[in-house]
Formats: C-alpha cells, sequence, structure tokens
C-alpha cells in the first residue's frame, strides 16, 4: 500500500535548484531508506515531507506530494495538522531542557491528547516503552531530558515523536552521533515501530540501509536515480552510479 | 640550524612572557584606580553615617508653653514649643547678653523645636519636669565634632564664632555631645540644612522612576525583539530597524532629556519634576539596550530547539512562547537589570525635565515631585556649606551600593538559570 505519494517535486533554495522532479512512492508500515552521498538533496526531499522546509525563508517546493489522498503542498494544508500526522527525529539528539516526563508530554498537551493526569502518565509510558527507554528512566522520569546519554536522548527523541501517535516517521540520520551499541538499539527500535508506523530514514551508512529497511532510494546532485526493494538495490541496481556508489566507488 | 631554532624558541617565550606582563599591569592600573576612587569616597563619606547631638537640658514649664491644667494630646499638638527651646538654649550660658542667646539658638538645628515637642509628646508627664533631650547640632558644630573643620582660621572667615566653639568645648568636656548613627540621612527629605539633609526623597524618586522606566522598557522591547528575531521577515527593511536600534543605544543620554522635556511636558502635559516623567524618559534609553539583549539571547537558544518544537506540530507562536522566550529568559533579564542599573545613574535627561527641582518632601507616587539619587549628588554637590561635602560621598557610596547589587543580581540570573547545551 502506497501512504506517500510524490509527483514531479523540485526544490528551490534561491535561484539554486537542490531537487530536481523527484517522483517517489512510500510504503506503508516499512521502512524506507533515503541514501546518498553530501548535499545529494536526500535529507531536503526528507524535510519537504513535514513541510520542515517552511522554515527556511529561502526555500521553495514544487510540485505534489500526497499523503492520505490529500496534497500537503496545497495552501489548505495546516502546517501543524500535518506534522501531529507526520513526526520527526532529527541527527543530533535535540531533547527539550526540560524533565523526561515534560519532553514526551509536550506533544499530547499542545493536540489535547490527554484529558487528565492518568491518562498522561500513560501516554508517557507507552512511549517510552515503546521507544525501550522506560526501564532506563521510569525512576527519574523528573529528572533534565539533557542529563540522558546521547544514545537514551535520541531514543527519548524517538519517544517524544511517538506519543502524538503520528503515521510516519521521518528519521534524518539519527545514529550519527551515536556509538555502534546505541546505533544496534535505535535500529532494532525502527524494526519494532514499522508495525504502527511508516518510516522514512536517511543515512550515511549503506550497512543501516541493508539492515533495517525494506526500500531503498538512492539520490545522486538531487536527482532520485533509482529506488525499489532494499534487495534488489543492494544486489542488483539497474543504474551503473548507484552501483557505484554501493560498492564505494564515490560519495 | 640548531642554533636559530633556539633562537627562535627564546624568542617566542619571551614575547609570551612580555605579553603577560602588559596584561597584568593594565589589570593593576585599572585595580589601583578603583581603590583610590572607593578609598577617597569612602574617607570622605563614611561620617556622614553619624551625626552630632547636643545633650542639652529641657524644662518643660507649662506657663511658657501656655498650657493650662491637665491638657489633652490635641492641647500638647498646639502648645507653642518655642520659648522653652529658646530658654533651654539660653541657660546653656546663664552670662549671655542677646546676642549671645542668638548664637547659642544657632548651634542646634532650626528643628530643635520640633524635637523637644516630640520628647513631650512621647511622654506627657514630663511638665514641670527638666530632661535632658538630644538636640541636633547644626552642621557647622557636626563638621568640628568630626575634626572637618578648621578651627584656626580667623574668627570672621568661619561659620562658627569663637563663643560657640567655646560653650561647644565646654559641652564636650562634660560629656554633653554625642555622634550617634545617622539614621535621619535615609529618612529625611533634602534640606537646605546640612545637618537634616537626607536622601529619602531622591531615593524614592529613583525608586519610581526605576519602576516606570521597567513596566514601560521591559514589555515593549520583549515583544519588538521576540518580533524581530523570530517573526519578522529578513528584509532590508528590518535590517534598517536594526540599524537603528542599534543607533538608539549610542545617542547621547541628554538628547532624551530634551525630547522628555519638548514632548512629555510641553506637548503633553505631564506634571514636571516627577518619577512618572523621568521614568518615561529613562525608558526611551534603555529601550534598545534590553532589546539588543534579548535578541542576543534569543539568538543564542539552538535552532534545533525550534525544530524539535516545530516538528512535534507546535505553531511559532506556541515554539516561541513554550521554548524560545523561557530559554532566553536568563539573558533578557540580566539584560533588562544591567539597561536599568544605567537608568539609574543617569543625571542629565533627569536634570532637562526638572528633577533637579528642591524636593523637601518624600514622593508617595511616581507622579508627586521628586529628585533622584545620582541628581542628588548633583545638587549637594554644587551646595556651599562644609556640611554637604560628606554628603555627596556618602550618597555616592549609597547609589553605589544600589548598582553592585543590581549587577550581581543580573549576574546570579545569568549564572543560576542559564541552560547547559551540551
Amino acid at each position: 500500500m502506497i501512504k506517500i505519494n510524490s509527483k514531479n517535486v523540485d526544490v528551490y533554495y534561491g535561484k539554486k535548484q537542490a531537487l530536481f522532479n523527484i517522483n517517489l512512492d512510500i510504503e506503508e508500515n516499512q521502512v524506507t531508506a533515503l541514501i546518498g552521498p553530501s548535499g545529494c538533496g536526500k535529507s531536503t526531499y526528507l524535510r519537504c515531507l513535514n513541510r520542515m522546509n517552511d522554515v527556511i525563508d529561502i526555500c521553495r517546493v514544487k510540485g505534489q506530494i500526497i499523503i492520505n489522498d490529500f496534497d500537503i503542498n496545497d495552501k489548505s494544508c495546516d502546517v501543524v495538522r500535518l506534522r501531529e500526522k507526520i513526526g520527526m527525529v532529527f541527527q543530533k539528539p535535540n531533547p527539550f531542557p526540560k524533565t523526561i516526563y515534560e519532553n514526551i508530554s509536550y506533544g499530547p498537551t499542545i493536540h489535547g491528547m490527554a484529558q487528565s493526569k492518568n491518562e498522561m502518565d500513560e501516554i508517557v509510558e507507552t512511549s517510552l516503552k515503546k521507544a525501550a527507554l522506560w526501564e532506563e528512566v521510569k525512576d527519574r522520569l523528573h529528572e533534565p531530558g539533557t542529563g540522558l546519554s546521547g544514545g537514551q536522548q535520541q531514543r527519548l527523541c524517538i519517544a517524544r515523536a511517538i506519543s502524538v501517535k503520528p503515521e510516519v516517521i521521518l528519521m534524518d540520520e539519527p545514529c550519527s552521533a551515536l556509538d555502534p551499541i546505541a546505533t544496534a538499539q535505535i535500529e532494532e527500535l525502527i524494526d519494532e515501530l514499522k508495525k504502527d508506523h511508516t518510516i522514512i530514514i536517511v543515512t550515511h551508512s549503506m550497512a543501516q540501509a541493508a539492515r533495517v529497511s525494506q526500500n531503498t532510494g538512492f539520490f545522486h546532485l538531487g536527482e532520485l536515480i533509482e529506488h525499489g526493494s532494499t534487495d534488489k538495490i543492494f544486489k542488483n541496481p539497474e543504474n551503473k552510479k548507484t552501483q557505484d556508489y554501493i560498492t564505494g566507488r564515490f560519495g | 640550524m640548531n642554533k636559530n631554532k633556539e633562537q627562535l624558541l627564546n624568542k617566542r617565550y619571551k614575547a609570551e612572557k612580555r605579553f603577560r606582563l602588559y596584561g597584568q599591569s593594565a589589570i593593576f592600573m585599572a585595580l589601583l584606580f578603583l581603590t583610590i576612587f572607593i578609598f577617597k569616597i569612602f574617607s570622605t563619606g563614611y561620617s556622614a553615617f553619624q551625626k552630632t547631638w547636643l545633650i542639652v537640658p529641657v524644662t518643660f514649664d507649662a506657663e511658657l508653653m501656655m498650657l493650662e491644667q491637665n491638657p489633652s494630646k490635641e492641647d500638647l499638638k498646639d502648645a507653642d514649643y518655642y520659648d522653652i527651646a529658646l530658654k533651654s538654649m539660653a541657660d546653656l550660658d546663664p552670662n549671655a547678653n542677646e546676642d549671645q542667646e542668638n548664637e547659642l539658638k544657632r548651634m542646634v538645628s532650626y528643628f530643635f523645636e520640633r524635637e523637644i515637642k516630640r520628647e513631650l509628646l512621647n511622654d506627657p508627664s514630663l511638665i514641670g519636669k527638666t530632661k535632658d533631650v538630644y538636640l541636633t547640632a547644626s552642621d557647622d558644630l557636626d563638621q568640628v565634632f568630626k575634626g572637618n573643620y578648621p578651627r584656626d582660621l580667623p574668627e570672621d572667615q568661619r561659620r562658627v564664632t569663637d563663643y560657640q566653639l567655646k560653650i561647644f568645648d565646654q559641652l564636650v568636656e562634660l560629656g554633653k555631645v554625642e555622634s550617634k548613627f545617622n539614621l535621619s540621612f535615609f529618612t529625611y527629605p533634602d534640606s537646605r540644612e546640612a545637618e537634616l539633609a537626607g536622601i529619602a526623597s531622591s531615593f524614592m524618586g529613583s525608586i519610581f522612576s526605576i519602576l516606570v522606566c521597567l513596566m514601560i522598557a521591559f514589555p515593549v522591547a520583549v515583544l519588538a525583539a521576540i518580533y524581530l528575531e523570530e517573526f519578522a521577515p529578513k528584509n532590508r527593511f528590518t535590517d534598517f530597524i536594526e540599524v537603528n536600534i542599534n543607533n538608539l543605544a549610542a545617542v547621547p543620554s541628554i538628547v532624551f532629556g530634551l525630547l522628555g522635556l519638548g514632548i512629555l511636558l510641553a506637548v503633553f502635559q505631564l506634571p514636571r519634576s516627577t518619577p512618572l516623567v523621568g521614568g518615561i524618559t529613562l525608558s526611551l534609553m534603555t529601550l534598545p539596550t534590553i532589546i539588543i539583549a534579548c535578541r542576543a539571547s534569543l539568538k543564542a537558544v539552538p535552532p534545533s530547539i525550534r525544530e524539535a518544537a516545530l516538528a512535534m506540530g507546535a505553531s511559532k507562536m506556541q515554539t516561541t512562547m513554550h521554548h524560545t522566550v523561557p530559554l532566553s529568559m536568563p539573558g533578557t533579564l540580566s539584560g533588562t537589570i544591567i539597561g536599568l542599573a544605567q537608568a539609574l545613574g543617569e543625571t542629565a535627561p533627569l536634570i532637562l525635565i526638572g528633577m533637579v527641582a528642591f524636593v523637601n518632601t518624600i514622593p508617595g507616587s511616581p507622579l508627586d515631585p521628586a529628585a533622584s539619587l545620582p541628581v542628588q549628588i548633583y545638587i549637594w554637590a554644587e551646595s556651599a556649606e562644609r556640611g554637604f561635602v560628606e554628603k555627596v560621598s556618602a550618597c555616592i557610596m549609597v547609589l553605589l551600593g544600589f548598582l553592585i547589587i543590581m549587577n550581581l543580581f543580573a549576574q546570579i540570573i545569568r549564572h543560576k538559570f542559564e541552560k547547559k547545551w551540551s
């Protein structure tokens, strides 16, 4: 089942075009990895999906991105509602400088998802459990989230993202600041999360893409060179550039 | 080759040593100036915190006070104290002629009548009895007692006569002169008489001005800073505004005083010499300082926090109010306090809007005429009497103490509440 359908997406930073005519379908409840060398536009594309590019004054997005039969680039689209549906995890862990509990409860609070303190406690607990962090922090929920280790902080950010029950989770190189053990934990978590969420992950690590994703898209110089099932991209790429990149000849 | 390298090394070490020396001597110089300044102020000013009293026996003679039998409280208030006050001073020297009696009277402040009255109101049973009463010594005798007065000047160049000095010395010998903590310096308003002059009116004037300034400048500046930093599009117009805010911060304060005079007093007809007008004028000066501090601390909030909030589906407004602004508050507040401390020390604009007027009442609201601490320093420094010299330094000490406390507070806020970014 197709969750996100991008049609002819072009992105410009001022006069410079960063993405050229991207057409990409994202499968529901699967992990899609976006790979490619630095500056190829994969993060730019990812940020189109929850309109985070709006924050950048000079950035313009053209084309259609259809999620649930609705074009998110349409004027009638409310970004707040959109971002409630499409969560995001960033490259560097960025918990709010507040308590662990407040980090998780922030989203549900502003979206009015809990009627009582009990309900909120439950949301916090399930979110932390889903992010495999509950056991480590259950005794110190009211301590600052910034006091956790890097890997824990990133799982806290994932817990924060899933607290509002998004349909899609965007991950922008979520493991690039983490050590191998923390990376393994996050990857395990991603596998777990795909049951309930559609996940799109940008990564620099080919091995990671191969491990966690079912589909892969390869970007190069602002173009989507090739996409398809991860198996096919890694074992039998159609395009010469894809093959060169995967075998480490450039990038 | 090797020798050359050794030379280079030596040269580098020497250069580093020299640089350290320059730096240390610069700090030493700065500290030296500061020490001299503080020493000078303290050595001149500390005596102002002591006040000299003459202990004079006063006979509460009902007849002289025009009191009837069993007077009521009201009667005591309305009684005539001048005669007994005058008599008790004249009695210090039973052989005094009329001129000398006048000189005796001038050994105490013109408040002496009220001081005697207060004594009786506290204890009405004193009627008909004699009691030693503390009377404020005149400012010249106060200075004589503190050793600040050159007694060896010829008599016609002194404000204290030989006769007064003779009586005073007798009183000192009898132990009838006492020096006590000068509470009235803090509780009395300004006065033409140095011995009665206090900082109460200017202190309250400063407090009211600063409060008015804070209430106007803080909300306006914070809103302006938040809008400019978080919401306004970055274009030529906002660049232009930014340049102008920086220019505003560099405008000499006297110009703001003229603005206050020309607009607040002349056009809006606000009451002259009041902390309200002073505060508004000072707020114009403080505004750019707070805007700049607030913008700087908003800029220092990492963009990742904004992204995190936006990605959670917070609106721009929620992101700003829930995350960015609270995180920027320590910097904003300490910038505000520093701006207020600047305003507190400002003199020129207040002189222009008339806060330099002689005010001998303590203001109860920002709408009452008042002076301010720095203006009080200016007024006293201009006065001729010797008694005001120490008062100037004492007032400077109070102002400096105030400023140090404010700056300390700013420092504490910044260190205690600033979040550390890992």
